[in-house]
Order: structure tokens, then sequence, then C-alpha cells
């Protein structure tokens, strides 16, 4: 029962704070409810990328064969480094979101710095692995050029669809991700030069916390995009 | 009736829990790498999306703090992953009760091993196509 003058203030909505909106009881709800909006988009973000799982999914089983000699031209070393590469700009994050829990503003610039440069390095590995694809042509049907592996022909020697199609969906979905990251460096940027200027403390941080759990959530995709791309046999 | 203060609320987890989160990550990395060298024959597919899930489920508990959030967060999170579910069991369904899945487009490719040509679907003029 130790309530303090302070949380007695809090609860009345009579908050000094300055990003303390009229229409919220108190920060304590704002949060809340700015961290339900955000769940509710990733929550939508999984059934974007669940579309692309569920095509892939399919057209795995429809093209067996063929999937799995198309997964043999990806670079699995890279997926790899691009997967712990992706994990160490997850742990940077929640470091960062823990620094601004505690107001630590030098400590959360820097690893909000540290997590763009991680991704960063994820994109720049992407770029070597979409250029050695670009080169091949292990491209969407349409421009893709048979491989010298691919044993799945019909009778006059044409290459079946189903080594293309791995790689439209190899591009579309490695692409939105792609897209994904971008839009994080961005938003990782914008956070990183509100902290510099002072924006945040440890009774307002919530952009901070949202961007995170964005940035997470990229991460978790990649999770399951690493194993059903680089490593299905 | 214990009033906590806003910052006592939101600080969980701390340092040394991430640092742990993410040596597990790494080393289910190594293990997931590992285990796709190795033929399990079909089973790969399964260990495969069981590594993927056990690492989603730390990353999501521990880095994005469903474990110490109110529950309304993990809930809207767990609808999100039942809907892909439903989604994901009923095309799987389908597919299954089709013998030709195969658009027109996609004309005098080979056709699914084992898949008899009985489908319903009006078959374009196909020349190599293989029907039993």
């Amino acid at each position: 029962m130790s309530t303090s003058t302070a949380d007695l203030q809090h609860g009345q909505g009579h908050s000094d704070d300055p990003h303390h909106q009229h229409h919220f009881a108190d920060m304590e709800q704002q949060f809340d409810t700015s961290k339900i909006g955000m769940w509710l988009f990733l929550a939508t973000e999984v059934l974007l990328f669940g579309g692309l799982f569920v095509g892939f999914g399919l057209m795995q089983a429809r093209y067996p064969q063929e999937f799995i000699e198309a997964h043999e031209h990806l670079q699995r070393p890279l997926g790899a480094l691009n997967t712990v590469v992706l994990l160490i700009s997850s742990f940077t994050m929640v470091m960062g979101v823990n620094a601004a829990q505690r107001g630590d503003k030098k400590k959360l610039v820097m690893f909000l710095t540290l997590t763009i440069i991680c991704a960063c390095i994820f994109l720049g590995v992407k770029y070597f692995e979409y250029s050695h694809k670009f080169e091949e042509h292990l491209l969407p049907p349409r421009w893709y050029h048979a491989q010298a592996t691919d044993t799945v022909r019909d009778a006059q020697g044409n290459v079946s669809h189903g080594y293309g199609t791995f790689f439209a969906f190899y591009f579309m979905m490695t692409g939105l991700h792609g897209i994904h990251i971008l839009v994080g460096i961005f938003l990782l940027a914008w956070i990183a030069v509100r902290a510099n200027r002072g924006e945040f403390s440890h009774a307002y941080y919530t952009p901070v916390d949202l961007v995170g759990l964005y940035w997470h959530l990229v991460d978790l995709i990649w999770i399951y995009l690493f194993p059903l791309y680089y490593l299905i046999k | 009736m214990s009033t906590q203060t806003h910052s006592d609320k939101h600080e969980h987890g701390g340092p040394a829990v991430y640092t742990k989160t993410l040596l597990a990550l790494l080393f289910l990395t190594i293990v997931t790498v590992g285990a796709s060298y190795v033929d399990f024959g079909s089973g790969n597919v399964v260990i495969a999306l069981f590594i993927a899930t056990i690492k989603a489920s730390l990353v999501a508990l521990f880095f994005m703090h469903l474990r110490w959030d109110k529950p309304v967060n993990a809930v809207i999170a767990l609808a999100g992953f039942l809907f892909l579910g439903i989604f994901l069991m009923f095309d799987f369904i389908d597919f299954g009760a089709r013998d030709n899945l195969r658009p027109v487009n996609f004309n005098g490719m080979p056709v699914i091993q084992g898949a008899s040509g009985a489908s319903g679907a009006p078959a374009p003029a196909a020349g190599t196509e293989k029907k039993e």
C-alpha cells in the first residue's frame, strides 16, 4: 500500500510529461495502447509473409525435385552468415531498448548505431547473393536459363517451370524481407537522431520500443526463411 | 495492492538474460545448419521447422518481451499464427485432394508422379503432357 504522491498524480492523469496526450488516463495506458497497436500491425505482417510461405510450400509440394536442385544454387555459408548478423542485430536492438528504459542516452545511440551497421552488412551480403543469381540467370521462369544440373525436363529437353518458380519465390520473399530491412534502417536512423536530441527518457521511450518490436519481427521472419530456402533437402 | 512505478513495470530481462538468449539462438543456428548436412529423409524439414520455431519463440519471449508483457499482446501474436495455420491447413487439404494443380500456362511441363489426370479442370491442348 505504499503509494507515493507521484504515483497518485500519475493515476489521475496529471502527469507533467509533455508526451502525455490528454485522451489517455496516464503514461502507462498510453504506452500499452501503442504497444497493442504495434502488435496488431505485426500480426498483419505475419499474415502478409504467411501467404507467401503457404505459396512456397504448395509449389515445393508441386515441384519437389526441382526445388531441391534449385536450392543447391544458394550459398549456404552466406545464408548462415546473414542469420548470425540478424540475430546479433536483434540483440543490439534489445540492448538499445534496455538502455532507453534506463534513460541511458549514450548507450541507446550506440546500440541503435550497431543495429544499423548489422542491417547494412545484411543488405551487403544480399547484394552479393543477388548479383551471383543475376549472372547465372537463376531468375523467375520467364528469364530463367536452364542449368547443366537441371534434371527435370520434357521430351524436347526443356526444363521444368519448377526451377524458375523456386527463384520467383526466392526473390519475392527475400526481396520483401529486404525491403523491410531497408525500412528498418530508416526507422532506426530516425530513432537514433531523436535519441541523440534527448527526446527519450525512462518515462517515455515508446518509439524505441515499437521500432524494436518491428526489428525483432524482421529477424523472426528470417529465422523461417533461412532453413526453408537454404537448408531444405 | 502494490503500486509499482513506471520503470519497475517495464524493466525486465536485462543484459544478462539477453546475452543468454543470443547465445542460445546462435547455438541453435549451428545445430540447424549441422542437421541439414545429415540426411533424415523427410525428417529434415520437420527438424528445420522445429528448431526455427524454438528460435522464433526465444525471440518473441525475451527480445520482444512477451514473457513479461500484458497477455493481450501474446494473444494478438498467437492469433496471427493461428490464422496462418488455418490458411496453411486448408490449402494443403485442397492440394492433396486435387489430381492436377497445373495452371494453364504451365502447359507441357512434367506432371506430378502418381497424379492421375482425372481433373475436372478444362485442360488445354497439351502435346507433351503425360496423362493416364
